[in-house]
């Protein structure tokens, strides 16, 4: 018999779940620490319990749902979404983050519901963005999320892996932002499918734990399943005082084995930007220099995290917002904005001309806060550019580093952020 | 049971944004009434094409990328889709079409035109193309999803099992 090798850090994950010696390929049915829902998803994963004669959750510790995406609310018909979402948790006591909490990949970890070690699904796709916290986390659906609530169990399929490796070093300017949209561009919109991706290297190991998750969120855009880092002293920090919880951190053995390896030098990658309408047409913002825009995003679920707000405010402090460009600020939470005012970025970007939104996912899916005008260009911070995205077809979103919104929106136009700092060259 | 209906031919990549619109999903779960977007931002008239003798949606590659929206295989089940049949598929998607009772079929859909009228016999594992006479082979669903598919969906499963019978 061959003995078998060493497993990746899905594999260490599932295998501690399921009970079983996971391998890649395998079907397991596993238990979940986390189940979370928001409000596009969470009425649906309600309805779904309801038609399976469920009417408790398995635990109501581990199950959460938030209201962000829609929120507050913009329309009667959401109104009455949120009000089922209430009476769902005063009927089962899950947890239920109200309108103004934040966004919900913010909150899962923040408020540690989490920890390193961990498996959950939330019933939306970037749940993915814990997996920079060492928490296999990945989106399913609705019916999938109401399994989960009723049983605290659900079948997967244990995914294969990709190594990715950074090497070298972020030049000034250059962010853990333009890393994934660089490999987004690398790999293509289903490079990754059914696949889990494992981020490595000393730029890794560089980054803060919310450049992480800027990384880990958007490894759906490469259709991965999860988007997978070690838990280090720094991820071990951040948790202290958010929960009683205790990490259980999954390494991969040395001796994993993945499907692919691929290596990267971030001393050569520079500002990358997705352009219109797909998130893996990605080029170098030399590219796309000097393309007008007309509404300018900070936030979301990607990039509405303090470090983001720190180089917004850097960049924009004394300085302006173009006359002709609007610029949307959303905080990914509550904490967040309070942190942000304490810090006085809020001061810096709202005196230069920003427009601060309610905690939450802001106007990335089109339902409210800034939905763009027929041929008008966006620059953004969030994940995802699909035609109409933001609420309007005839509209054109990029994506960016939350340095690259500051200088753009500056400019009026879309501009490369390394001027503003020192050593920042091209 | 053998399915019969006309094929509807988009491209690659189609994610459920365009399946269905960020700003009609948040309205309501009244999945009838954003049936009547589906497809919209490819092809506004989706709906009044399909719905009155149903229709097979015929994709290239990843379909359903992007979020994980279940109103994306409900809205094609209201609008009378048939099944979906791609040369692959994104897999929350997947997964979400297989909970909800949508066929998923992957298979080599350059052999399938727009118009060709298809049959399809899923639990048989026969795909015809009636118009080209020709028959497309596919892949059984894995033994999981098929069992979910045969039992109507996750919901079905655990009302007849009482939770996971896998």
């Amino acid at each position: 018999m061959i003995p078998l090798s060493g497993k990746t850090i899905a594999e260490k994950i599932f295998s501690a779940h399921s009970g079983t010696d996971a391998h890649a390929g395998d079907i397991v049915v596993a238990d979940v620490d986390f189940v979370m829902g928001q409000d596009g998803t969470s009425p649906l994963a309600i309805r779904a319990l309801e038609n399976m004669g469920v009417t408790e959750v398995f635990d109501p510790k581990k199950v959460a749902v938030v209201m962000d995406h829609s929120s507050p609310s913009p329309i009667e018909g959401v109104s009455a979404l949120h009000t089922m979402m209430r009476e769902f948790g005063k009927r089962t006591g899950a947890k239920v983050y109200d309108v103004g909490e934040g966004v919900c990949h913010q909150l899962i970890p923040e408020k540690g519901h989490v920890v390193p070690g961990d498996l959950m699904v939330g019933c939306d796709s970037h749940t993915c963005t814990y997996g920079a916290l060492n928490v296999f986390s990945t989106g399913v659906g609705s019916t999938d999320g109401a399994a989960a609530m009723a049983a605290g169990k659900l079948w997967f399929k244990v995914p294969e892996s990709i190594k990715v490796t950074y090497t070298g070093a972020l030049k000034p300017g250059v962010y853990s932002k333009d890393l994934i949209l660089h490999l987004a561009g690398e790999l293509g919109a289903d490079g990754a499918t059914y696949e889990a991706l494992e981020f490595h290297g000393p730029v890794i190991d560089d980054l803060s734990v919310e450049g992480r998750m800027t990384i880990s969120n958007m490894a759906i855009e490469l259709g991965a399943k999860a988007g997978l880092m070690k838990a280090d002293a720094k991820t071990l920090a951040w948790f202290q005082g958010r929960g009683e919880k205790t990490p259980n951190p999954q390494d991969p053995d040395a001796d994993a084995v993945y499907e692919r390896e691929l290596t990267f030098d971030a001393s050569a990658i520079g500002p990358q930007v997705a352009k219109p309408h797909a998130v893996d047409n990605v080029s170098p913002i030399e590219e796309v220099e000097g393309t007008p825009i007309a509404e300018g995003v900070l936030g979301t679920c990607t990039n509405g995290r303090l470090e983001d707000f720190a180089i917004a405010a850097s960049i924009l402090k004394g300085r302006r917002v173009h006359p002709d460009v609007r610029f949307i600020v959303a905080p990914a939470s509550r904490q967040i904005l309070l942190d942000a005012i304490e810090a006085g970025y809020i001061q810096t970007l709202v005196e230069a001309g920003a427009a601060l939104v309610t905690p939450g996912c802001g106007p990335c899916v089109g339902t409210h806060n800034g939905v763009p005008s027929n041929g008008e260009n966006v620059i953004s911070t969030a994940n995802r550019n699909f035609k109409g995205r933001m609420g309007n077809s005839n509209s054109f979103i990029y994506l960016g580093s939350p340095a690259t919104v500051a200088a753009s929106v500056i400019e009026g136009k879309i501009t490369d952020p390394r001027k503003y700092f020192e050593g920042g060259e091209r | 049971m053998t399915i019969s209906a006309k094929a509807f031919k988009y491209g690659d990549d189609i994610n459920t944004d365009y399946i269905i619109s960020g700003k009609y999903k948040f309205k309501s779960n009244d999945m009838e009434a954003m049936a009547q977007h589906a497809m919209e931002e490819l092809d506004p008239n989706y709906y009044e094409k399909v719905k009155p003798e149903g229709g097979f949606l015929v994709a290239g590659t990843n379909f359903g990328m992007g979020s994980s929206r279940e109103q994306a295989p409900l809205v094609l089940i209201h609008s009378n889709t048939k099944a979906v049949l791609a040369k692959s598929f994104a897999r929350i998607f997947y997964r979400n079409a297989i909970n909800t009772g949508l066929p998923v079929v992957e298979c080599d859909t350059d052999l399938i035109n727009d118009g060709d009228v298809l049959e399809l016999d899923l639990q048989g594992g026969v795909l015809k193309n009636v118009t080209q006479g020709t028959e497309i082979p596919f892949p059984p669903l894995p033994p999981v999803m098929a069992q979910l598919l045969a039992d109507g969906g996750l919901v079905e499963h655990f009302k007849k099992h009482g939770g996971f019978a896998l």
